[in-house]
This record gives structure tokens, C-alpha cells and sequence, in this order.
């Protein structure tokens, strides 16, 4: 009865979305107060139907209503609770579910906190947002209903992927999902500004938070992944150019840019058509990213089950939303007039140079991840585009950005003197190349990349660090201190931001240029040497857990006698999904993750063994954290908070932003 | 049957959007594997990053521990054993299984469109970005309309003239 409800409020939902595609843009056009006012509280019933389809979904998985098809294809009665509720989302229909909620959820947020809008633009805004949604819950309804029953329900599930039932990859989703689903909506803002005719400096700053917003959940969503298939997959690798990977990474690319050119939209007039193209292309990445993982036309790990049906279905939606949005932006982009007016030496130039980079890489990805489909189609070869290709295509474009990105943070608008930037980096210019030099006097490998890499990460932070500091003026060091914890959270968030770039710019540095392995077979009770530390096969023992069995080792690691971790890797068998997985044990260091895997049994006795050191590992994704975190600062600031309009001066201080809040 | 149809069900929703390589958890070179010359099985993992697994999803067969990638990984080694160098390996394993166990795509024919399509862009837009700057750089009085007669009276008016 409940799947049902859901069912019916799924329905319910996606007419309410339609009403709201259709209304508020015939009001906005005949400047109908009434028709525009509806679309708020439409957007408010669609979120709260759209929850209570969820919210009955996610019950059916919690007590295992196995009369339900995707509960019995994707839960089990013994699963742990937590996983049971992730299990939720561990499947197509219901991660297009948790999409579609994602959506409502913007399209609500931008009605409650949009009260500072003009009454059209907002109205275009929602109704474009909706009809975005309504294409969505389409899509649910006529090819993956979640709410399917059968006939002859059995007695229990047939469990999730064992791989799935990992908190990193449990929380993985959603984070993705509030990204790639927050680029609809300055896809809505991009639109209902064409459509309008107009873009100025106020469009900027509502567009900004949103975008940020989105950038900053992307950033979580795909840390979270990249971590985990770090620990998970058993050899420590944390990033494949995978077309699915790729998906996530191109609307992030562009969500970046936008974040860059919509400041300049905001400060200073320009880059305004730029900008709405921007707009509309970071949320084409997000729906070519659903097609490419949901139709499974290119071979990728990720995309298991693919059904061209879906997939037709979602390169229409694609090819309508950008269709027409960017038959609009032809038609309209002429009448939108930059202002501004800048030096070549500048910060808007500089600008214009990150944007070019961001712009031109995901390009690169794009390019490279659908190659093979277009070599076979047109040129009738079958090849692969993989890992070397990217890595020597990609990032030459990264290393100028991060030789040019402490330069053009720390130009003023408008016209720069690049004799004065030069000096105020002086510092930073030296802490880098002794950096550079150090790192290669002290390495034992001759890699040119670690001293690179590293010294590249050293620039970013030395430099963002300086940015900061330039901007307390002049001054004794007391009142200069007072200054910079008055600054704005905005310039706190950049910079905080562009050192968490630099710390993951060491992180892969130094463990694609270090990183070493011991492969090996140890007898229980052996003890061996890798790299420095004494390791010892202690013990290996079976142990159950709560729906699998394990095999886990005792590894004892010590160093010139000391002891440094005692770590259990484990094999595990999950035997209604009959699937093996590998739990390596990592001790986590600052400097160094030494992680260890247990193989099989030898058939000479013993067990195959890998021990790998793994220099920095943890900066990669200590790095993203930052990155967000600055993120979440600038998203605190008070002029954000008027810019979305919560509340205006009335909203407490130290609280987040409407944005941050979600 | 159903075994694999479960699997890939489940697999589709979130692995679908995320990051990282599914299906074979366990690492892949096998100690027995291993040469004895570590300069030579230096060459062999160098080599064996560079093709794909060719029954996997988009792994390479370093990686992989389907039996068709050990497969591989032995004639790698048993290539370089008999003293071939890295290049006359490569061809040995692209001679047999075609371009696509290459995930290095070569630079020939078509393909230089992709290497090229990266640089070629970047071109265009600096190109187009050195337009746009050079337009910005106009001063402001050429760039602002002038007043109307309707304006500079209301100008005067508030001025006090």
C-alpha cells in the first residue's frame, strides 16, 4: 500500500511539474502577477511529494518488502541497517529517485530564498527548473518505476553489490547527485536570463552560490569515490579516466570556470555571454554524464547494466534542454553588452586564461572519452583511449594553471602592473624552487615529476597565502592581523580553496613518483623488509561478520625494532551475492600510507602478499576536503547570504548560507 | 544466469555514478608471476599498464585478474625473457589482439584528431580570448553612448545650472 502511495505521489509530483513548466512562463510573458506567484509554492508541493515518494521507497528497503521487485534485486533481510537504507540509491531506478528529489529540492530552495528576484526572472527560473524535473520524473515513470510489485514475492533479497556496502561509497551518491543536479539550476538561471534578455551584475551574484554550491558537492562526491576505491579495490589506485569518472570530473571542470567568469559577470560587467554559455554547458556535461553511465555506449566499469531504451530516452532529454537552450543563446547572446572595461594585464584577463585552461581540459576529457565510439562509427578502428593518453593530454594544461593561478589571484581589476605582482611573489617564487631543488637532491628515484608537481603545490599555497596577506594593506603587524580576520569569508574561501588545490597537487605528485610495492609470497610467521619496514605475517584466521565470511590476516609492522601498526587486511566473501572483495588495512600517516593486502593461499603453503608504500596519499584527498571547505566558507559570506536573499541582515551571524545549509 | 543479471543490476544505480574500477577487487600480478630481474619486470609492469584487459570493462591487465590478463602478463614476460625490447613486444601484443588493447592510442591517421583536437582548441581559444581582450581595452568614452539632449538638460537641472 505504501509503494503505492509513492507511486501515486511520484504521479502527483510530475503534474504539479508540468502545471509549473507551463504557468509561471505564461505569466512572466503576459506579466500576470498571479500566474508568476504560483510557481513558489508548486515548487514547495513538488519537493514535499517527491520526498514522500522517496521516503516510501526507502521504507519498503527498511523493512524488506520483498513484494517490492527492486528491494528483492538489491536488499537482503540480514543486511545492516545503514546499508539497507544506502541500498536505497545502490540502483538505477532509485538513484534516478534520489535525482529527481535532488532536483525538487533546488527548485524549492530557489523559491524560498529567491524572494530578492525580480518576479519574472524567478518565475522563468522555476518553470525552467521544473520542466527539467517533469523530463526526470518522465523518465522514472515510463522506463524505471521503482515501485514495480511481483506476483509471487520471494522469501528473501538477492543483496546489494558487497562492494557497495562501504560507508564511503554508501554517502558517495547523493554528494554527486547534489552536484551534478545543483548545475541544473544556473542551467535554469542561464535560460530564464536569455530568455529575459538580460544579464547583469545582480545575475551574477544569484547565479554564484548556486554554482559554488554545486562545485563544492562534486568535489565531496568525488573525493568520496576516489578515496574509496583507494582502500577499497585492493591495490591503492585512486583514479582511472574511466568514462564514468569522467562524467563526474567534466561537469566539475566546468562548474570551476563557471565559478571564475560568473565573479567577473558579478565585479565587473563582463564575460556575460561567456558566462550563459558556461551555464548551459555545465549542465549538458551533467545529462551527458547520465547518458554515458546510464546507456552503457561506452564500455566502462561502472556501467553494468545498460539498456539502450534508457539511454535513448536520456540523449533526447540532453538533446532537448541543450537544443533548445542553445538555439536561444544564438538568438539572444548578441544583446547581452559587456561593460567592463579592462587591461590585458589584469584580473579579468586572468580570468579569462583560467576559464580557456578549465574550458579547454574538460574539452580534452570529452574529447578522449568518447573517442572510441567515434573511431568505430567513423573511422571503423576499435581502440581504447586509456589512462596514458589522458595523463599526456591533460595535464600540460593543469601545470599552466597552476603556474598562472598565484599571479592573477593577487592582480586588481581593471589594469595590473606586473613588475609590482612579481615582487609581492618574490617569496613564494623562492620557497619553490628550493622546494624544487631539495626535493630533487633528496629523492632516490630520478623523477622529474615529484620535484614538479611539488613545487607546483608549494607555489599554490605560498602564493594564495600571499594573496590573503595582501590584502590587509599597509600597517603594523597588529592591526594587519585585526584586518585579516576582518577580511570577507569570500577571499578566506578562495584562498583556503587554492591551497586545498596545491595540497592535492603534492599528494599526486609525490605518490605517482614514489609510491613502491612488495609483492610476494610470506609464510605465516615470516617476516620480510619493504622500503624501510620490518613486516611480519603474524597470523591468518577465519572470522565471520554479519553477511559474509572473512579471511583476515594479523600483519605486524615494526621500524628499526620499533613497532609502527598491527593491521588486519581481510578477504571477504559475500555469499548470497557470491562475490569476493578485498578489505586492505591501511595505516594512515601524514607522510606515508603503508597498505597491506592478503592474497590466496599458495598451493606451495603461505599466502601471496602485497605490501605498497604510499607517500602522500592522504594529501589527494585532504586536499579535496580543503577545497570544499573553502568552498563552504566563501558560501558563508555575508554578501552571498544577501545575494540569495535569507533573510537579509536578520539572519544570525556565524549561521550558513541558505546554500551551505542543505 | 541470474547470478550475473543480479549483479549487474545492482551494479548499475551508484556504481554508475562513481568512481572506480568494480569487478575484480583482489590485486592482480601474482608472486609467481614475478621475473627474477627486477629490471626486467620493472620493463613488464611498464609494458603491462599500458594494455588493456581486453575481457575486463576498461582495466588494464597490471590490474586485472581475469585469467585472460594473466595470460597476457606471462607472454609479456615471456617476450622480454627472449630479449625483446619494449616496442617489439608491444607490436607482438597489438599484432594479435588489434589497436584496442592499446590504451595508449597511437598517433596515426584519425587519431591525430584526438591528440590534436586538446592543442587545437586552446589555440582557437587564446585566439578568440586576445579578440575579446583587445575590444575590452577601448577607453570608456568610446564605449559609453552619449547623452541625450533629454539627459544633459536633467544633468544641467541637477547640477544647479
Amino acid at each position: 500500500m505504501i509503494a503505492e502511495l509513492g507511486h501515486f505521489a511520484l504521479l502527483l509530483a510530475a503534474c504539479v511539474a508540468l502545471v509549473q513548466a507551463v504557468v509561471p512562463m505564461v505569466g512572466a510573458h503576459k506579466g500576470w502577477a498571479g500566474w508568476m506567484a504560483m510557481a513558489a509554492p508548486a515548487a514547495t508541493a513538488q519537493l514535499l511529494l517527491t520526498a514522500f515518494s522517496f521516503s516510501a521507497l526507502t521504507y519498503a528497503f527498511v523493512v524488506s518488502d520483498f513484494s517490492l521487485k527492486l528491494v528483492v534485486e538489491n536488499s537482503h533481510s540480514l543486511k545492516p541497517m545503514l546499508y539497507k537504507v544506502t541500498g536505497v540509491w545502490g540502483n538505477h531506478e532509485g538513484s534516478m529517485l534520489l535525482w529527481v528529489l535532488i532536483l525538487t529540492l533546488y527548485g524549492a530552495l530557489a523559491a524560498w530564498f529567491g524572494g530578492n528576484l525580480p518576479p519574472s526572472l524567478k518565475a522563468r527560473v522555476l518553470g525552467v527548473q521544473s520542466a527539467v524535473t517533469l523530463a526526470f520524473m518522465a523518465f522514472i515513470i515510463f522506463t524505471s518505476n521503482p515501485f514495480l510489485r511481483l506476483a509471487v514475492p520471494p522469501l528473501d533479497g538477492q543483496d546489494l553489490n558487497p562492494l557497495l556496502q562501504d560507508p564511503g561509497l554508501a554517502f558517495h551518491p547523493p554528494f554527486l547527485y547534489l552536484g551534478y543536479v545543483g548545475l541544473s539550476l544556473t542551467f535554469s538561471f542561464a535560460v530564464a536570463a536569455l530568455i529575459e534578455g538580460r544579464v547583469d551584475a545582480a545575475w551574477g551574484g544569484w547565479v554564484r552560490p548556486w554554482t559554488l554550491a554545486a562545485w563544492v558537492f562534486l568535489t565531496i562526491g568525488i573525493a568520496l569515490g576516489s578515496w574509496w576505491a583507494y582502500y577499497e579495490l585492493g591495490w591503492g589506485g585512486y583514479w582511472f579516466w574511466d568514462p564514468v569518472e569522467n562524467a563526474s570530473f567534466m561537469p566539475w571542470l566546468l562548474a570551476a570556470a563557471l565559478l571564475h567568469s560568473a565573479i567577473v559577470v558579478e565585479k565587473r560587467e563582463s564575460l556575460k555571454s561567456w558566462t550563459i554559455l558556461l551555464a548551459i554547458l555545465a549542465f549538458g556535461f551533467s545529462l551527458i554524464g547520465a547518458f554515458i553511465v546510464r546507456s552503457g555506449v561506452l564500455t566502462s566499469v561502472h556501467a553494468f547494466a545498460n539498456d539502450p531504451e534508457r539511454g535513448v530516452f536520456i540523449l533526447m532529454i540532453t538533446a532537448a534542454f541543450m537544443g533548445g537552450a542553445l538555439t536561444l543563446f544564438a538568438a539572444r547572446a548578441g544583446a547581452m553588452q559587456a561593460k567592463g572595461v579592462f587591461g590585458l594585464v589584469s584580473r579579468e584577463s586572468a580570468l579569462v586564461a583560467n576559464n580557456i585552461l578549465l574550458a579547454v581540459s574538460c574539452f580534452v576529457v570529452f574529447v578522449g572519452t568518447i573517442w572510441p565510439l567515434i573511431a568505430e562509427m567513423l573511422f571503423d578502428r576499435k581502440l581504447s583511449v586509456g589512462p596514458p593518453f589522458f595523463d599526456a593530454a591533460f595535464t600540460p594544461f593543469m601545470v599552466v594553471l597552476a603556474v598562472i593561478l598565484p599571479l592573477g589571484a593577487l592582480m586588481p581589476w581593471k589594469r595590473a602592473k606586473l613588475d609590482r605582482v612579481a615582487r609581492q611573489l618574490l617569496l613564494p617564487v623562492i620557497a619553490t624552487f628550493l622546494i624544487a631543488a631539495l626535493v630533487w637532491t633528496f629523492q632516490t628515484e630520478r623523477s622529474i615529476l615529484a620535484p614538479i608537481g611539488i613545487a607546483l603545490g608549494v607555489w599554490l599555497i605560498a602564493g594564495s597565502k600571499i594573496d590573503l596577506w595582501s590584502r590587509t594593506g599597509r600597517g603594523d603587524l597588529r592591526s594587519r592581523l585585526r584586518r585579516l580576520w576582518n577580511l570577507p569569508r569570500a577571499d578566506w574561501g578562495k584562498t583556503i580553496a587554492h591551497i586545498g588545490l596545491g595540497v592535492t597537487f603534492i599528494g599526486i605528485s609525490a605518490l605517482t613518483a614514489w609510491q613502491s610495492e612488495d609483492i610476494r609470497v610470506a609464510q605465516v610467521g615470516e617476516t620480510f623488509d619493504v622500503g624501510g619496514y620490518d613486516v611480519t605475517l603474524a597470523d591468518v584466521r577465519r572470522e565471520p561478520g554479519p553477511n559474509y565470511d572473512s579471511i583476515m590476516a594479523e600483519m605486524v609492522v615494526t621500524r628499526n625494532g620499533r613497532p609502527v601498526a598491527v593491521l588486519f587486511p581481510e578477504k571477504r566473501n559475500y555469499p548470497v551475492a557470491q562475490m569476493p572483495t578485498t578489505e586492505a588495512a591501511i595505516d594512515n600517516g601524514i607522510f606515508r600510507d603503508l597498505y597491506l593486502v592478503i592474497g590466496d593461499p599458495q598451493a606451495q603453503g603461505g599466502w601471496a602478499v602485497r605490501t605498497y608504500i604510499k607517500p602522500f596519499a592522504n594529501w589527494i584527498w585532504a586536499g579535496a576536503i580543503i577545497m570544499s571547505l573553502g568552498g563552504f566558507v566563501s558560501l558563508s559570506d555575508r554578501r552571498f547570504r544577501v545575494a540569495a536573499g535569507a533573510g537579509r541582515d536578520a539572519a544570525p551571524k556565524g549561521d550558513a548560507s541558505p546554500v551551505a545549509a542543505e | 544466469m541470474t547470478g550475473t543479471m543480479q549483479f549487474a543490476r545492482a551494479a548499475a544505480g551508484v556504481l554508475a555514478l562513481c568512481l572506480a574500477l568494480v569487478p575484480h577487487p583482489v590485486g592482480a600480478v601474482q608472486p609467481d608471476e614475478i621475473l627474477p630481474d627486477p629490471a626486467l619486470e620493472g620493463r613488464a609492469r611498464d609494458i603491462s599498464e599500458g594494455l588493456r584487459c581486453l575481457v575486463c570493462r576498461n582495466e588494464n591487465i597490471d590490474e586485472s585478474n581475469a585469467g585472460l590478463a594473466r595470460d597476457l602478463r606471462l607472454l609479456v614476460r615471456e617476450r622480454l625473457v627472449a630479449g625483446d625490447t619494449n616496442e617489439e613486444v608491444v607490436d607482438f601484443v597489438v599484432d594479435r589482439y588489434g589497436e584496442y588493447v592499446l590504451l595508449n592510442p597511437t598517433a596515426t591517421g584519425a587519431n591525430l584528431i584526438l591528440w590534436l583536437a586538446g592543442p587545437a582548441m586552446f589555440v582557437a581559444g587564446v585566439g578568440i580570448a586576445a579578440a575579446y581582450l583587445r575590444s575590452r581595452r577601448r577607453p570608456d568614452d568610446e564605449a559609453a553612448p552619449d547623452l541625450s539632449d533629454e539627459e544633459t538638460a536633467r544633468l544641467e537641472r541637477i547640477l544647479g545650472k
